[in-house]
């Protein structure tokens, strides 16, 4: 082999590397996982217990409900919009479940009801939005306040308990050694995962993030696709409203303050643009773990949960500054 | 002594386009002085050079003989150069007052404002124009006319001494027009010397005193109003010059189907009713200078826009067009004027951009999309459209402009849509692009597509069009066909009027 092929080969080998590498930092998920990654080594140094089966299904287990309201913002924020309400309308459905349940209603009927009002408030939010042209902020913002004062008023305000006992299921049983705040929390996003990037509604998602004008000058149906979207928010907010309901055994109608709020930065610290067209739901997964992983991890370190807050605020803004999109 | 403002020998051009070569004029106080051309002739460039928005890349500005360089917007205003843009400048929610004197109020000695001041200033001001204007409204409820008078008393504010006019009369009725008109002789025997942009030739003949002319970003000539008149100006603008780069028309277009047929369409209240038939196969031009409605149409034909009276037939049938989705479900499609704003999305890839609005084409199972066969058939489209790219997997806001432009034309030929309107499809575009746009659009009305085609381009019109329709003011004013299809005849319906050559008449058409 002369001289001259093995600087071939090895400029080859280079650019392939280099080829490689820049595929990956094309990906959208490049940046969540590396985030995830730098701050679980950090743990993993810094705390023996970190890296352990049990805490890692600890982790998961406590990121579980966040993660699956993100699921659904995550197809809101992608077109531009956002939804405020979604922590209200999980509390509202949790209590009016645990309320049916209590009064007698068959508790599997009393459940499809609590996902009925979630669906119920996403039309009513994404009929807003898409056809009186309101923006999302408002209107969920409005809905929030609509969803949390039902709660209350249904149940005067007290948690709601006496649920039975099967109910315990969704939030402390195992399926196949899986527990079931986890298994469903895979299962929302293999089908968001499925429905985002495989359906063309998934792909009309996109297109109105990126560019809504062009894609209803195309003749897509884009007010049909924004509705459904708020509909799939408030969908997932009632899934997770199952979980918490079945954990706490009771309905609690001040459940999920500021739960909007994490899953926002869930589906933004998984690189998803606030301004829509450019995401995904894996990152969106990953940005809840990362999330779980530094609460987890502050509090196996002892740091004080007021400082906490102001680290996590930190890394999200630190996240978003080396993970946004480079103006050319 | 030497004139007010002199440009002498101005070259200007953008990433390797020529915008203006060698340009020279020269203009006196108290004089109104129109600059004349076709779009795209470098007037606009001109005036952002006299204003300090673009620098020169050869040539001198001098006012009163006194070189000066404009670097930025605030050295023309200090140099005593005003000007009233077609879009306003102003804060839609503050009154006159305050619009006039907005970044340079006039404050006490403890910083306060002095509105009494203000107030009596801007009252002078106008009073000095002629105008009385509510100073308390907020601007936004005032008529345009009126907008338009505050953005003159604004510059005037500034002791402009040179008052450039863009196509301040494009969206004004014939009786505010008037009133302008009053304005500028008031200025002009005040010794303002103003520069006068408009389309509309009986206009220039009304109003102005001497016309320098401008084509392809060239001077081409300059005359006195008493000394000339609208055929010679037309020929000045459009020249004896029709490119070759256009593929020959079918020497006996098929006239025996009616693609799309509109009945009747009004877009509001107290716009004209127009009517138009597209025949199936041919290419039928939309001309008309920017702003006489022409774009609105197309968007109204597919219900991008509201209508208050529509009556449409696609192929024959009647047919409801409520939205671009409806219009897409009877085979009608649009090609956005703005590709990037309108037409792309720009993030995304040439796969996706493709295959956006029928990726129901590629089902598999009822609800997934089959990724292989989307993948294969933009390959295939690129192919069709002679894409240049990298895969369909690129960026689309990697590409140049006609590439982006054949991303669009690929979407609608991934469609069933054989109906379609092309707005400005070669706007920006490279010549060599261009020619391939163009031949890309004979061969689809070969293969029994039907297209309008809006361009602001008179050798596109003349080189590609079956048939022109010709807008003014809103209104279709005729259709011609061949031998008729010269850019002096469609110059002239769409600047002069209709039937004579008459200066100082303004059609009512409002």
């Amino acid at each position: 082999m002369t001289s001259s092929d093995q600087t071939q080969m090895a400029t080859g080998m280079a650019l392939k590397q280099q080829n490689l590498l820049r595929v990956l930092r094309q990906s959208p998920i490049f940046y969540p996982l590396l985030g995830l990654l730098a701050v679980s080594i950090i743990m993993v140094f810094a705390s023996d217990s970190f890296l352990s089966v049990a805490n890692i299904t600890n982790i998961m287990r406590q990121v579980s409900i966040i993660a699956i309201i993100a699921a659904g913002m995550t197809f809101v924020i992608l077109t531009g919009g956002i939804d405020l309400s979604v922590g209200a309308v999980m509390a509202l459905a949790g209590t009016i479940a645990a309320g049916l349940m209590v009064a007698g209603l068959n508790a599997s009927l009393a459940l499809l009801a609590g996902i009925g009002i979630g669906i119920g408030i996403g039309v009513f939010n994404g009929g807003l939005v898409a056809f009186a042209g309101m923006p999302s902020i408002i209107v969920t913002l409005a809905t929030m306040g609509i969803a949390r004062g039902f709660g209350l008023m249904y149940s005067g305000g007290y948690p709601i308990s006496g649920l039975p006992s099967w109910i315990k299921f969704f939030g402390g049983g195992t399926v196949l050694g899986v527990q079931m705040p986890i298994l469903i929390m895979l299962v929302v996003y293999v089908l968001a995962w499925v429905l985002l990037e495989r359906t063309p509604f998934g792909r009309h998602v996109y297109a109105i993030g990126g560019n809504e004008t062009a894609t209803r000058l195309s003749g897509v149906r884009v007010s049909r696709t924004k509705l459904f979207v708020y509909v799939l928010s408030g969908f997932t907010a009632s899934i997770a409203a199952i979980v918490l309901t079945s954990r706490l055994m009771s309905g609690q109608p001040n459940a999920g303050t500021g739960f909007e709020l994490d899953a926002i930065a869930a589906v933004v610290l998984g690189g998803t643009s606030i301004a829509g067209g450019r995401g995904s739901v894996i990152g969106t997964l990953i940005g809840a773990l990362l999330l779980g992983v530094l609460n987890n991890g502050l509090n196996m370190m002892g740091v004080d949960p007021y400082v906490q807050n102001v680290i996590k605020g930190g890394i999200i803004l630190l996240a978003i500054y080396i993970g946004r999109e480079r103006r050319s | 002594m030497s004139p007010l403002l002199q440009v002498e020998n101005i070259s200007k051009s953008f990433v390797g386009i020529k915008a203006l070569t060698d340009v020279s004029m020269i203009v006196k106080a108290g004089e109104i002085h129109a600059l004349l051309g076709e779009n795209g002739a470098g007037k606009s460039t001109l005036m952002k050079i006299l204003c300090g928005v673009h620098r020169t890349d050869a040539g001198r500005i001098l006012i009163e003989g006194q070189d000066c360089v404009f670097a930025r917007y605030e050295d023309a205003v200090k140099a005593g150069v005003g000007i009233v843009f077609q879009e306003f400048s102003l804060i839609p929610y503050l009154n006159a007052v305050e619009n006039i004197f907005l970044g340079r109020e006039l404050r006490s000695a403890f910083g306060m404002l002095q509105r009494g001041r203000m107030r009596q200033r801007s009252r002078e001001l106008l009073d000095r124009l002629g105008i009385t204007i509510p100073l308390d409204e907020p601007v936004q409820n005032l008529s345009i006319a009126q907008q338009q008078f505050i953005e003159i008393a604004k510059a005037l504010a500034l002791d402009a001494r040179i008052l450039i006019l863009d196509e301040p009369t494009a969206t004004l009725t014939p009786s505010e027009a008037e009133h302008l008109f009053a304005i500028m002789r008031e200025l002009r025997r005040q010794g303002v010397a103003m520069i006068f942009i408009s389309h509309h030739l009986d206009e220039i003949f009304e109003i102005c005193d001497r016309i320098t002319v401008l084509r392809d970003g060239s001077f081409v000539g300059e005359r006195a109003v008493g000394s000339t008149n609208i055929d010679e100006l037309v020929e000045l603008m459009v020249g004896r010059k029709i490119e070759k780069s256009f593929p020959s028309k079918p020497f006996n277009p098929p006239r025996n189907e009616i693609a799309l047929d509109v009945i009747e369409l009004q877009l509001a209240g107290g716009d004209p009713v127009n009517s138009f038939s597209l025949y199936k196969g041919e290419i039928l031009g939309f001309a008309g200078l920017v702003g006489s409605g022409r774009t609105e149409t197309a968007l109204g034909i597919i219900g991008a826009i509201s209508t208050i009276r529509k009556k449409v037939r696609v192929h024959g049938k009647d047919a409801k067009l409520s939205s671009p989705s409806d219009a897409l479900l009877q085979g009608i499609g649009l090609l956005p004027e703005d590709r990037k704003g309108e037409g792309l999305i720009a993030s995304s890839s040439v796969r996706n951009n493709m295959t956006l609005n029928n990726l129901g084409k590629y089902k598999q199972w009822h609800f997934f999309i089959d990724g292989k066969a989307e993948h294969d058939s933009a390959l295939d489209m690129m192919k069709k459209v002679k894409l240049k790219a990298s895969g369909p997997e690129s960026r689309v806001d990697s590409l140049s402009g006609g590439n982006q432009q054949k991303v669009v034309i690929a979407r609608w030929l991934n469609h069933h849509a054989d109906i379609l309107f092309f707005d400005e499809p070669t706007r920006g575009i490279d010549v060599g692009a261009k020619a391939e746009i163009y031949q890309l659009m004979r061969e689809l009305t070969e293969r029994g597509f039907s297209i309008v085609m809006i361009s602001s381009e008179l050798p596109e019109i003349v080189g590609m069009s079956d048939r022109v329709a010709v807008f003014k003011q809103g209104r279709i004013a005729t259709i011609l066909e061949p031998p008729q299809i010269t850019p002096e005849d469609i110059m002239r319906y769409a600047t002069a009027g209709e039937t004579n050559h008459n200066a100082g008449i303004h059609h009512d058409f409002v």
